[in-house]
């Protein structure tokens, strides 16, 4: 009762549109979340939270886009499986189904005193409990030469959208024989088999419409997720077009010019005609404002994901430092209804059960040769940590990939309508 | 009356469960306390090499016996090839007495006593391995622990709405309508037939390593509950 109470003091003081607006009436408002990041971690706690509550708690998700793209299936998009409007996911039944506010702003501010969300809109939002799942943002200067505003010419495509359509048409543009360059992320980064599968889909790509194109991969780190399995396929399906520059040859030491469109290698430089330049990742600006991340994320207590700076904030999915789970769309759905389930327990009473966690990681390498590789985890004083793993093995037949293959289908159908209903 | 009990229980549960897991899981800081004991012989790190032992960089998921230029004894070498392999558990029983892993070790080192003191420097030794967040094919940090049930936490076979919770992993593959796209429908299966299921896949009889890891972990009492509950359901 008592932070009920505070709320409203907290709302009344910040007095806006907003909470004059709002059904609430002095004494008997419902207790309120705000979820930032309308993204996988976000929208599966605000479904979970609200569909479970049965009205019981106010739900407000703050988002700017109107339509999220997963990255998820990107690089099945890239290899030409997959239609871009199949990477699109509306808020429609998240607001109609499930009666959660969509506020489709960015929020820019975190007051955790006086429990408050600033928007972009100037608007103020005060809650019970703040959950933040802003995915990643790239680390200034992580490779030099490369911001911002150079991944109009060299892109990430590491957060789906614009971004993987424009690296998509450049490697389609590709002149005959050219290059195609990807620069690596070191880790920790979103999916960690994610960009040896785009590595696989550029090469089907270039296989069927310009094979004597070169692919060179500048990796800072010696090992990587499925690296077997990935070098296995790429052996078998695309042999001789894909260079592998790993630290022992300078990989970890890269900067690039986009003008020239040139890429320096351990003091070499190389022209290319595509660069794909993955940087270094952090967590989502706003978890870094709202002051619950130590370095690059925000540590949350493996039990329940609330921050370690502050119980009543949760950081979900990319943003959180929580153990041994990878950056996965899996992952990020996982602990979402993790976070949901605490957060319905401290304002409603509703039943809290053991957290359990898990990750599957579905890659394509060729049509219908797909390899996975997951873990589940429990939670633990230290961390959420690894109990099991399994991964596909090499040499799998054919049968058997393809079956792997139809999985993922049947995943990304699965966990979509898990998230957005 | 059930759902009191049933609150007693968890809460119960919950107590039991959060110390049970915490002796697994080690604590580094702690653990480099520990390695005092091993870097007379052992080097760790970026500049490790072979000393009078071998280095323990990247030891998790290692066959014994494999590194490079390390003369072993006979006993180690043999274990290798033998297929021991050093996980959580291996290093556990090898740092608690040496020689009852491997007679012949070469190791004079008279064994760590304490489950919590190993726990903290195998988690230690750990970052140094290739990380799980990384590369999550990687070796498992720790043991899953499956506490022992009271009588009372009995109570919670079959309760549907444990199984509702429960489930909520399942549908991130399954779909909840009943679809069947790649990953097969298991909405309204007998509830008999769901129960065989699972126990076999977590006996691994039946293969499928996904579904084999995931009723791995689920108790009899999480199986009983996830089968009331998609008894109930309806395709739609
Ligand atoms: C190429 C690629 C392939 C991948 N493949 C897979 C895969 O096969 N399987 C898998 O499980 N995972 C995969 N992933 C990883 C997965 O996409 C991410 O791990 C997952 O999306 C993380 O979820 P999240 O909620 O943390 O962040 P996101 O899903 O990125 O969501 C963050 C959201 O927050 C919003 N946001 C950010 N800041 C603010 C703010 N200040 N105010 C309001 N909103 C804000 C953003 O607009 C965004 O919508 C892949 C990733 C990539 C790049």
């Amino acid at each position: 009762m008592a932070h009920n109470r505070r709320t409203f003091l907290g709302g009344a003081a910040a007095f806006t549109a907003a909470t004059l607006a709002a059904p609430a009436v002095i004494g008997q408002a419902k207790p309120r979340v705000v979820v930032i990041g309308g993204g996988t971690g976000g929208a599966t706690c605000a479904r979970y939270i609200a569909k479970d509550s049965d009205g019981a708690i106010d739900v407000t998700l703050v988002e700017p886009n109107a339509t999220y793209y997963t990255c998820y299936f990107s690089n099945l998009y890239i290899g030409g499986f997959r239609t871009f409007e199949s990477l699109a996911h509306s808020y429609d039944k998240l607001t109609g189904e499930y009666g959660i506010t969509l506020a489709q702003t960015t929020a820019e501010g975190v007051d955790r005193d006086a429990k408050t969300v600033t928007l972009a809109s100037g608007e103020v939002l005060s809650y019970d409990r703040l959950v933040i799942a802003p995915g990643i943002d790239f680390r200034d200067g992580a490779v030099p030469g490369w911001d911002l505003a150079a991944a109009e010419i060299m892109p990430h495509a590491y957060k789906a959208g614009p971004q993987t359509q424009l690296l998509k048409a450049q490697i389609e543009a590709m002149p005959e024989g050219g290059v195609f360059c990807m620069v690596a992320p070191p880790n920790p980064y979103r999916c960690p088999p994610g960009p040896y599968e785009r590595i696989s889909m550029v090469a089907h790509v270039l296989r069927e419409r310009n094979p004597t194109a070169k692919i060179l991969l500048v990796d800072p780190k010696e090992k990587f997720s499925k690296q077997a399995l990935f070098e296995e396929g790429w052996q078998k399906h695309y042999s001789g077009m894909i260079e592998r520059i790993g630290p022992d040859f300078g990989g970890a030491n890269v900067s690039v010019r986009p003008d020239t469109m040139e890429v320096e290698i351990d003091g070499t430089v190389e022209k290319v005609d595509v660069c794909n330049v993955i940087p270094g990742q952090q967590a989502g600006r706003i978890a870094h404002v709202a002051g619950v991340t130590e370095g690059d994320w925000a540590p949350v207590d493996p039990f329940s994901m609330a921050t370690k700076a502050d119980e009543n904030v949760y950081v979900l999915g990319d943003a959180s430092a929580q153990g041994d789970m990878p950056k996965s769309g899996f992952s990020a759905n996982s602990q979402a209804k993790v976070a949901a389930m605490h957060i319905r327990g401290a304002l409603t009473g509703s039943r809290v059960f053991p957290a359990k966690y898990s990750n599957t990681c579905w890659s394509l390498i060729d049509t219908e040769d797909g390899i996975k590789v997951g873990a589940s985890y429990e939670p633990t004083e230290e961390k959420i940590a690894s109990v099991s793993s399994f991964i596909s093995q090499t040499g799998e037949d054919a049968a058997l990939r393809k079956v792997t293959f139809e999985e993922s289908l049947g995943w990304y159908a699965g966990i979509t309508a898990d998230i957005f209903g | 009356m059930r759902q009191a009990r049933f609150i007693a229980t968890m809460t119960l549960l919950a107590s039991l469960a959060a110390p049970a897991f915490a002796q697994l899981a080690g604590d580094a800081d702690r653990g480099e306390g520990f390695w005092n004991q091993c870097k007379g012989c052992h080097m760790i790190g970026p500049e490790a090499r072979n000393r009078i032992g071998p280095p323990l960089n990247g030891i998790f998921g290692r066959r014994a016996g494999a590194v490079e230029g390390f003369k072993y004894s006979k006993s180690m070498a043999r274990m290798g090839s033998d297929g021991l392999t050093w996980t959580f558990e291996t290093l556990d029983a090898y740092i608690d007495n040496p020689k009852a892993l491997v007679s012949g070790t070469r190791m004079a080192y008279r064994g760590l006593k304490d489950p919590q003191d190993r726990a903290d420097l195998i988690a230690f030794i750990r970052e140094f391995s290739d990380k799980p967040r990384d590369i999550p094919e990687a070796e498992p940090s720790i043991v899953t622990s499956q506490p022992q049930l009271a009588d009372e936490v009995l109570a919670l076979q079959g309760d549907p709405d444990f199984g509702e919770y429960l489930a909520s992993e399942c549908g991130t593959c399954h779909q909840g309508d009943g679809s069947d796209q790649g990953i097969p429908s298991i909405v309204a299966w007998p509830e008999e037939d769901f129960v065989v299921a699972m126990h076999a896949y977590k006996q691994k009889l039946r293969p499928h390593p996904v579904m084999q890891m995931m009723a791995g972990r689920l108790t009899d009492e999480e199986i009983a509950a996830l089968a009331a509950y998609y008894a109930t359901l309806e395709p739609q």
